[in-house]
Order: C-alpha cells, then structure tokens, then sequence
C-alpha cells in the first residue's frame, strides 16, 4: 500500500499518512487501512478517523506501547490490495433554487450557464465522500463538475439551515446541522444527515458515494414532513 | 434529584465523552479535566468515567431533593451545605431537602460534583457528554438552568470509610509547564519557530473555552513555503495548531479534523493542569518524548487505582 509516514499525534493517537494530496488512489488506501483497524477489534485501539490522505488511530498506551502498536498498524499497511469494490451509493433528493436555494440564479449567472444547466450538472456525477468533518455528519466531496465552480459568498451566513446544498470553489457539499459559512447555497435535501437521538445518527460514510436528486417543492414538503416524524 | 437554586456561569453533565463517533464528525465533547472526574467519582463511590457536573469559575447553588452522597474535586472552589464550609476533594452525606452552595472559584478553575449512582440522563451515542455546539446530550443538551430538576438514579447516602474518603489534588502553581510532544506537523515550523514555541511564554487569551484555548505571545515561524494550512486531517485533544502565528490548543468540545498545521499536541497527563488555566494565565511549554508521556500517564493511573482500593477496604483495615 505503498509508503505511510507515522505521525505521533500525542500519546494516545498517531496519524498514518499516505500522501498530502486529495487523490482517489490515496483515499481508498486510507479507508481500506480504517476497515482492516476496525475489523481487528483489538482493545488497545479506540477508534480510527479516515480523512483525505491519512487515518488518525486513537489508542490505549496502557494495553499496547507506541512501537507495539506502529508494527500492528505496519502490518495492516503491507499486502492488503486497496479498496476495490463498488461503493455504496447513497441518493440525496434535492429541491434546486427558491427560497431553498437562494444563490442558483447567482452561481448560474457566474458560470453563465441557465439555473437548469448547474442543476443538470450538479446531479450528473456520482461523488465520492473523501471524509466527514467540520460538523457531524459534514461530507467532503470530490468529483463536482468544475463548470459550476463559485467563489464563496462575500458576506458569509450567520444562519445556514440544516440540509442547504452548497457550492465553495470546486467543493459541493451538505451542512446536517444549522451552521455558520459561506458557500453559495443551491438547494436543500428534506433528508436529516444528522439526528443524535437516531439509532444511526449519520446517515452518511465516508468511502461510500453520493448522488443528488432532483425535487420538487411538494415532495420536499412531504419528505420534510416524514423525517420529522421519525426524529 | 437535584433542584438547580442557581446555574452558576457554565456547569455541563460531562463523562469521559464520545467515543467512536469522530469517523462521522462528532466531537468527543467530556471531560476538560478527566483526573479531577475521576477523583470526584472515587470518592463519591462511582465508576471513575460516571458523569459528573463540570462547574466553570463561579459554581451553581444546588438542593438536593434525595440523600446522597456526594464529592467535588479539581479547582479550589468555596463550597458550603447549609452555610457549613466543605472542604475540597472529600466525600459528604447531603441530607434530603440541604443546599449546596459551591461559590466562587479560588484557584484553578474547574471543579467536578460527582454524586452516588449517577446522573439518570440519557445515552447519546453511548455517552452522557454534552456537546454545547451541537445541543445534544448531557441534560438536554445545554448547560443547566434555574429551576431544572436533575434526575439521579438510586443514589446512597452513605459510604463505605464516609469520614475517610478523602484525595489530594494538586493544582498548578506559578508559571505552569505543559509538556508537549512534537508533532505531527513540526516540519512545517522553522527551528527558530519551533525555539521560540518551546522557550517563550504564552497567555491564555480572552477567547479560552471547551473548544479551544488561544494563546497570547511571540509568533512562531513557520518553514520557508509553508502557508500555515495544510489538507485537513484528524486532531486530538491538546493539538497546538498555529493558525496565525501564536498556538490554538484543542480541547474538549474540539472538531475532529482541522486544516492548520500542529506543531505539537499536549501530553495528555498535563490536559489537566491546562483545564485548570484560565485567561490571563501564563505558560510554557516543554518538549517530552512518547514514552516519557506513556510512564507519567501510567503513574496516574497508580495512583488512581491505589485511592480505588484504598476506598474499598473495609473500615477496619484503614
């Protein structure tokens, strides 16, 4: 899997990296490596955190020493193939434009494109979900069309209600809870990527794959009303 | 239960917090100072990582509409039952219908009230923390308010050795030393950079909260054609990042990945002396190895098991 740089994050916690870049190639090797932690099970490790280009292992000094658990994790690094089956692709329904999506017209303005063309495009490809951060259950996508590329908003939101699809530069992606920020927001999913009190509070994971959906306002409604009842 | 008289400025249900979570982007939130939760819930005869009160600067007025029995532990607060001064880091029996004043804070800054059986709140995500930001967790997840009512489950008023159960709990003097372990990001900081960090002093800023605490002092420089971001990945308590210049340390509500470089992150035996640090507060930092961090924590856990036992051992072996 290549060569993994071991970066002591503290005493309870050491980064394994891959690279510094945001690379497909690079990310399926992190999440096949957070896998193969998880499936161990071992007790001295707490959790792992898969980001773009590195996994961050949360462990227990008392049960197993830093140089112990380096040549644990070294070992799953070596001979596994990358992850190579298909990801799970989960559908985000997305209601484009209106008062759920107030920037379209702007984004569409600046990409001159119609508020149509970015829809069609931001629902054609299938995103990749490099990692979750930021807020829970917060997607980094990669792979939006850079034909729909936006700077960020001037003055950001104070107020970004929860389920607002955004656009920042060449990032798409989904805030779960309300939230402050300045992406340039086309549109809003009535789905809850986040609900604590679920017995799966995030809906997503990262590694799997995204698509949006194309809505409109009445389903929206009766979606919204749906996930309501289920909180 | 427990009838909030007063809130005090900040008091939060906090356990050991969150675990397992931080691969979806929730913050493991708990405990800013996992000794003093751990002393506090010895005493009061619990399990070390029971959920406890975290009590900021100026404690809450409490009745206790049960008997129980109850410690507090940490920062050197001013606590009455009854207008009778308490002492710190010791168990008492509070009497159904007494008051427990916990005052104002002396030294230190942080204190636990930890009582028998434990708080009957909820489990989110396999945890009683409560994440401020996120509103979630602990009692209903937000600080306590006048008037709340807080549910205890089947608590005991007296305990084993009850006139005995007692701990030390040192607090920082002076200037504290927070000892560090370089990395993970210490290649992006120049050598004079990294000097500076280890051999200045710094001030804790007026914005020092569960998140983060920001630090007053000399700029770090940073190595030639590093503009202080890199591609975000995962943090841990007591991460130093250098987001202009002077360090950021995460604490407990921290997020769970971040896009500035770290320097260093702080041993986690010396976590606690920085939650008992307030603004205005001066530090330094010195550098420690892994291993030398693995040995102090494993002292701690010693010590920790040895006030278990000895609280256990019936009274007339004492």
């Amino acid at each position: 899997m290549g060569n993994v740089r071991f970066l002591p994050c503290g005493d309870q916690a050491v980064t394994v990296e891959w690279g510094s870049t945001i690379d497909e190639h690079i990310n399926r090797q992190v999440h096949a490596f957070a896998r193969k932690v998880e499936e161990l099970s071992h007790p001295a490790i707490t959790e792992v955190v898969p980001t773009y280009r590195s996994a961050t292992v949360h462990y227990r000094p008392e049960v197993l020493s830093y140089e112990e658990l380096k040549q644990l994790l070294l070992s799953l690094t070596q001979g596994g193939p990358e992850e190579t089956e298909e990801l799970p692709v989960v559908e985000i329904p997305v209601c484009y434009g209106g008062e759920y999506g107030p920037d379209l017209e702007e984004v569409a303005q600046h990409c001159s494109l119609t508020p149509e063309e970015v829809i069609a495009r931001h629902t054609a490809p299938t995103y990749r979900i490099y990692m979750l951060g930021f807020t829970p259950g917060f997607p980094y996508l990669g792979g939006m069309d850079p034909s729909i590329a936006a700077p960020r908003r001037k003055e950001p939101r104070i107020h970004i209600p929860a389920g607002s699809v955004g656009i920042a530069g060449e990032q798409t992606g989904v805030y779960p809870i309300v939230s402050p920020g300045g992406w340039q927001l086309i549109g809003r999913t009535p789905l809850r990527l986040f609900d604590p009190q679920r017995e799966q509070p995030i809906l997503l994971s990262a590694g799997a794959g995204i698509r949006f959906v194309p809505i409109d306002e009445e389903t929206f409604r009766k979606m919204e009303e749906k996930e309501g009842k289920r909180a | 239960m427990i009838t909030v008289l007063q809130p005090g400025l900040l008091t939060t249900l906090q356990d050991e917090g969150r675990l397992g979570y931080q691969k979806y982007g929730v913050p493991v939130a708990g405990a800013m100072d996992s000794l003093a939760l751990h002393t506090a819930n010895l005493l009061a005869g619990n399990d070390m990582g029971e959920a406890c009160l975290e009590i900021t600067g100026l404690g809450p007025t409490l009745r206790f509409e049960t008997p129980v029995a109850f410690a507090l532990s940490g920062g050197e607060f001013s606590p009455t039952l009854d207008g009778v001064p308490l002492e710190m880091n010791r168990a008492y029996s509070a009497p159904k219908g007494s008051v427990l004043q916990v005052g104002a804070c002396k030294g230190g800054f942080r204190c636990y009230l930890a009582v028998n059986g434990g708080f009957d709140v909820p489990l989110v995500m396999n945890s009683r923390s409560t994440y401020l930001k996120g509103a979630f967790g602990g009692f209903q997840g937000r600080a306590i308010q006048k008037g709340d009512t807080l549910p205890l489950r089947e608590p005991q008023f007296w305990l084993n050795a009850m006139d005995k159960r007692s701990a030390s709990y040192p607090l920082p003097e002076g200037v504290p030393v927070i000892h560090v372990i370089m990395g993970p990001q210490d290649d992006c900081f120049s050598s004079r950079g990294k000097r500076t960090f280890l051999q200045k002093e710094y001030t804790l800023g007026q914005s020092c909260d569960r998140m983060g605490y920001r630090l007053e002092g000399p700029a770090i420089e940073r190595s030639e054609g590093f503009d202080g971001n890199i591609l975000s990945d995962g943090v841990a308590m007591g991460s130093v990042q250098v987001p202009d210049g002077t360090p950021l340390i995460m604490m407990a509500d921290r997020q769970t990945t971040g896009g500035y470089g770290k320097i260093a992150t702080v041993a986690s035996f010396d976590l606690p002396v920085l939650a008992q640090c307030r603004p205005g507060d001066r530090i330094t930092f010195a550098a420690i190895t892994t291993e030398e961090a693995h040995q102090e924590m494993a002292k701690r856990r010693r010590a920790l098991s040895a006030l278990r036992d000895a609280l256990e051992m019936p009274p007339g072996l004492w």
